[in-house]
């Protein structure tokens, strides 16, 4: 289990971001987080739907990042709890 | 039989004895010599190459920049020799490429493939599926499964969305297998790679002389990127040839294993039963499967510790990916099929910047083929046992060379 799955943490919301320039395309993100991330028409790549997320999307964000190929998701906790 | 092991000896890579099981991502006997943390391989060449395969350690190599896809590169671990430099034309084989020359060439197809693309087409694929169906129910039973339906449907699907005409598919089927195989002679690989890529040239300039506003891939790309200069016609062809190949083999092999796998034990009937189970089944089955056996290769570019092991620049890696997703660190009880497992970390498709640019297609074909050939023959089943089947053990893509089925 990673950390993505475990239940039960504490997190309110969470900040995501991503960098289009890493981004390779794969589209895991949008499998995993639909509401969160989506695909640009013209090339493919990457794009935020939101920013500041409730728990339940964070933590798919947090999945999405875990799966993403090249590294281009970052999801950090607005309370930075300790882990 | 087994060779006895000379303690002093590296193991050899790929391995000397193939699995007997097509399950089995290798021999049991064997595993022990290449599972676990990172070791040096022998390779058949002689040269030696680091064999990475626990997932965490797959995971951070594949994301690394630092290890590089181009086979010219010093170090690069070779399983059959390189066609010397004057004979090989690489334009537009972006899997080979690193850094922005491959995501130049990758970011023209990213939006072709993506997920939302894929669902728009997805009722081709039903159509396709249905009409592969209905060949199968004619040619039987008994037919064969793997000539009759695994190969044709992700054949013909590939074909209609590039734009390459299907009645040619015996001679690019054919080539595509020569091209996957490690025993291949090295002037029969180069003739064969020339006359795919003489026969893709022919296609883009018929298509480029009588433009008919064609809505695919490659009059898209013609229109889009080569009349305005972004692209040349070398590095379409290159990239049709690398998605004509990969767009039939792969899918074609995991709907043949897939099929064998799911017909023992009654699992075929959670297909028919429960298809909002389906995209977790296909999850499992590229985990559990993973047919590209023989590895991924990279060569580093500098010095990276990967799994407490220190790999130098200018060293090759092997990385299994069939073994990652065997690793119980990740997966609970791993060499066991579990059609209800949330396997959404496996690695089949790959890791990093080269991760499989055609994932939601494969998805789609896999989960689309195997509930409508449950729904359709729920009686399937394999006549022969898995240990008779003839495998293709030298590919580097893993699968059966026929699966005779009855209903």
């Amino acid at each position: 289990m990673t950390a993505v799955d475990r239940p039960g943490r504490a997190e309110t919301t969470v900040q995501v971001a991503v960098d289009r320039d890493a981004c390779c395309g794969s589209g895991n993100c949008v499998r995993v987080a639909p509401e969160v991330f989506a695909q640009d028409d013209a090339d493919g790549l990457v794009l935020l739907r939101a920013t500041t997320l409730a728990p339940q999307s964070g933590a798919r964000a947090r999945r999405a990042a875990d799966l993403c190929p090249s590294g281009a998701i970052r999801v950090a906790s607005a309370e930075a709890l300790p882990r | 039989m087994t060779t006895p092991i000379v303690e002093a000896e590296l193991p050899q890579w790929p391995p000397v004895h193939a699995a007997r099981d097509p399950f089995a991502p290798l021999d049991e006997a064997e595993r022990p010599h290449y599972d676990g943390p990172v070791r040096q391989v022998r390779l058949p060449n002689g040269t030696t190459a680091w064999l990475v395969s626990r997932h965490a350690d797959v995971r951070q190599l594949l994301r690394h920049p630092a290890f590089s896809a181009d086979f010219t590169r010093a170090g690069f671990p070779l399983l059959r020799p390189l066609p010397p430099a004057e004979t090989r034309d690489t334009r537009g084989n972006f899997i080979q490429m690193d850094g922005a020359e491959h995501s130049r060439l990758r970011r023209m197809l990213t939006a072709e493939f993506m997920i939302k693309n894929v669902r728009r087409i997805e009722p081709l694929i039903q159509r396709t599926v249905d009409e592969a169906l209905d060949d199968l129910a004619a040619a039987g039973p008994p037919a064969d499964l793997v000539s009759t339906f695994a190969l044709p449907l992700p054949s013909m699907v590939i074909c209609h969305l590039l734009g390459v005409p299907y009645a040619d598919h015996d001679f690019f089927q054919a080539r595509s297998r020569t091209l996957l195989d490690r025993k291949t002679p090295t002037e029969r690989l180069i003739r064969e790679v020339a006359e795919l890529r003489d026969y893709l040239r022919a296609l883009i300039d018929t298509k480029r002389a009588h433009p008919d506003g064609a809505d695919d891939l490659l009059g898209r790309l013609i229109r889009e990127r080569i009349e305005p200069g972004e692209l040349d016609v070398e590095e379409l062809v290159g990239m049709a040839l690398l998605l004509l190949v990969a767009g039939h083999e792969t899918t074609a092999n995991m709907i043949g294993l897939s099929v064998l796998l799911l017909t023992r034990d009654g699992r075929f009937t959670t297909l028919r039963d429960e298809p909002d189970q389906a995209p977790g089944v296909v999850e499992e089955l590229l985990r559990y499967l993973s047919i590209v056996r023989t590895g991924l290769f990279r060569a580093a570019t500098e010095d990276v510790e990967v799994g407490g092991q220190l790999i130098r620049a200018g060293e090759g890696a092997i990385v299994l990916i069939s073994l990652a997703n065997r690793d119980a660190a990740v997966f609970d009880d791993p060499e066991r099929f579990d059609p209800y497992r949330q396997a959404h970390q496996q690695v089949a498709f790959g890791f990093g910047v080269h991760q499989c640019i055609g994932q939601p297609l494969a998805r789609a074909e896999l989960r689309i083929a195997l509930v409508a050939l449950a729904r359709r023959f729920p009686q399937l089943r394999v006549t022969a046992s898995p240990q008779e089947l003839s495998t293709r053990q030298h590919s580097v893509v893993f699968g059966l060379d026929t699966l005779p089925v009855t209903w």
